[in-house]
């Protein structure tokens, strides 16, 4: 064996946008060389959103709009509640596994952590977001408004999309492991469901209604569907719960992750 | 208050630490010169791991003072960062990436640029010998291979001191000369290492020094002579060429050392702790001569690092069944 060339040592630690960066490209390789994530990902959300057009669809009145209008944009708006349960297990798996105390014992910003997982993980709910929103359209959707409206409301998911990305990681951070991660995402089913996403709340039972109507999913839901008619109701709404997510739950992450 | 190169590798003064109601590490006195490799030697649930993760950084004691080269592991945490290289229990490399890309990764987090992260993880990969697997898939690596990258990985920021957390538990034993082959390189090559185990013989292969703690406390500490030393006598050992006779050799070498012989599980040969040291070995190998008892093998030796493992350990020993190993016992890991 030959002398350790030294390379050197590095005169100062990464920057946190040089640091988040390596993170980000790191979860990002991950998910894309991970078939079973970037492409059954897809799979499954389409499967779910297949079975609510064409077989739970036809038994749900929607009011005045056609079912598959009612559902592509409330789908496409929580698509993240279905698919962040990966970025939660991917969370626990890296801090069970070593790979966040090897970060953690590298002179990078305690920051870049969180910074380039959300990164990564909005990136991938973005492609979720836009290849869902693709089959939505196959499956007979149409834009009531502006192709511009139509952009707005997309913009608006990814807006969710970085939003609970935060949450999940914090969930994650608190899971003993990756399959405790799994189960503990289950928890936003309850939230996806018990909104107006896939069935008007009015056909709720009057108990249920409440927490329906006051829970953060159905105005981000709303917001979306009132933007692609051009309208703006429910979208401040939706931001202040947006904005209250990102604040109380960035700091939990970032503190969470010092003590992994 | 942070001092020059003089300063001690590793200054470990009262270090408490608990989690809930364990006591991890207890009053833990430690102090290191550079220019060395250490082993941490000690039971399962000694606190080895604690320790590690308090130089690393990632768990601040609950009292005492822990020094990295001078540095507060909590006060200058951030320059300790910089100062040292953590292979945990784990190999922590992303198996999606290979070897290569996990290197220049792990070496833009120490903050070498581009070009430098490149160059870091070259010679890396030269100096661990991955150069025929750098470019494949880590998932595809043997356990050998993918603890000397991730080896590696705690290298490219070329740290002051190397922390390697248990190196090669559950590895088979040709990986686990792998690892052994690369960590005697790089101490060859002046990197200051500790390293925790909990096999002796790895310690003995390893290390300069030797630091057996136990129940969150150092028991001994010393060089391996030291060590083994420190449990005072010689053993002799005998290799009788007749099995047969190996009773009647026991008898011969227990009234000698005036102790019980021990049968060594493997082979014909006998081992005692002798306290009267060569003069004694002369009168066993008269006696024996005299009772026309012929003998393949026969010495005194220092007593070997388990011996003296067992008889420090020994006194401190409470109720539970923690075990130590020589051998490829995989005990688990504290989660």
């Amino acid at each position: 064996m030959t002398a350790f060339e030294a390379p050197g040592r590095p005169a100062r630690a990464p920057s946190t946008a040089s640091a988040s960066g390596q993170v980000a490209i790191r979860a990002l390789r991950k998910y894309i060389r991970t078939p079973g994530l970037s492409l059954m990902g897809v799979v499954q959300s389409v499967l779910f959103l297949f079975s609510f057009r064409y077989v739970f669809g036809g038994a749900i009145h929607a009011g005045g709009t056609s079912y598959v209008d009612f559902l592509v944009p409330a789908y496409v708006a929580s698509i993240v509640l279905f698919t962040g349960g990966g970025i939660a297990v991917a969370v626990a798996e890296d801090k069970v596994q070593g790979f966040t105390d090897r970060l953690l014992s590298l002179p990078v910003s305690r920051y870049s952590l969180v910074l380039g997982r959300t990164v990564a993980d909005s990136a991938t709910n973005v492609w979720s977001i836009i290849s869902t929103a693709a089959f939505g359209f196959l499956f007979g959707f149409r834009l009531p408004g502006s192709w511009q409206d139509g952009i707005a409301a997309l913009g608006l998911c990814v807006v969710y999309a970085v939003v609970f990305t935060v949450v999940f990681i914090v969930m994650g951070l608190f899971a003993p492991s990756g399959q405790a991660a799994q189960g503990m995402s289950l928890i936003a089913f309850v939230f996806a469901f018990i909104s107006s996403a896939y069935v008007p709340a009015t056909s709720m039972p009057g108990w249920l209604q409440p927490f329906s109507k006051y829970q953060p999913l159905t105005p981000m839901v709303d917001a979306v569907r009132s933007l692609l008619t051009g309208s703006t109701s429910d979208v401040g709404l939706a931001l202040a719960w947006c904005a209250l997510l990102v604040v109380l739950f960035t700091p939990i992450a970032v503190i969470r992750y010092r003590r992994a | 208050m942070r001092t020059g190169s003089t300063a001690l590798l590793i200054e470990a003064r009262g270090i408490t630490v608990r989690f809930g109601k364990v006591t991890a590490l207890d009053g833990l006195e430690l102090t290191a010169d550079p220019g060395q490799v250490l082993a941490v030697l000690g039971p399962n649930g000694a606190g080895k791991t604690t320790f590690v993760r308090c130089l690393a950084t990632l768990v601040r004691p609950d009292s005492g003072v822990l020094r990295v080269r001078g540095q507060d592991v909590v006060r200058d945490a951030a320059r300790v960062r910089k100062d040292i290289g953590l292979a945990g229990q784990f190999a922590a490399v992303e198996p999606t990436m290979s070897g290569r890309e996990n290197l220049e990764m792990t070496a833009r987090l120490f903050g070498h640029g581009r070009t430098a992260a490149r160059r870091a993880a070259s010679a890396v990969i030269e100096q661990l010998d991955l150069g025929e697997v750098a470019d494949r898939r880590s998932s595809t690596y043997s356990g050998g291979q993918r603890r000397r990258l991730d080896l590696g990985a705690s290298l490219v920021g070329s740290p002051r001191l190397l922390l390697l957390d248990e190196p090669t538990t559950g590895l088979d034993p040709a990986s686990r000369s792998e690892v052994w082959a690369a960590v005697r390189g790089l101490a060859a090559a002046g990197t200051d290492i500790l390293l925790t185990t909990h096999y002796l013989d790895e310690a003995d292969q390893l290390a300069d020094q030797v630091v057996v703690i136990d129940h969150g406390r150092v028991i001994a500490t010393g060089t391996l002579s030291e060590l083994k030393g420190s449990i005072g006598q010689d053993v002799i050992e005998i290799a009788v060429a007749d099995p047969r006779q190996l009773p009647a050799a026991a008898q011969i070498v227990s009234q000698v050392t005036s102790g019980p012989a021990r049968r060594e599980p493997t082979g014909q040969r006998l081992t005692a702790p002798a306290p009267g040291g060569p003069g004694q070995l002369g009168e066993v190998i008269a006696r024996l001569a005299g009772a026309s008892i012929a003998v393949d093998e026969i010495g005194l030796r220092r007593p070997t690092l388990d011996e003296a493992f067992l008889a420090l350990t020994g006194a401190t020993e409470s109720t539970d069944d923690r075990s130590v190993s020589a051998g490829q016992t995989t005990i688990g890991s504290r989660s």
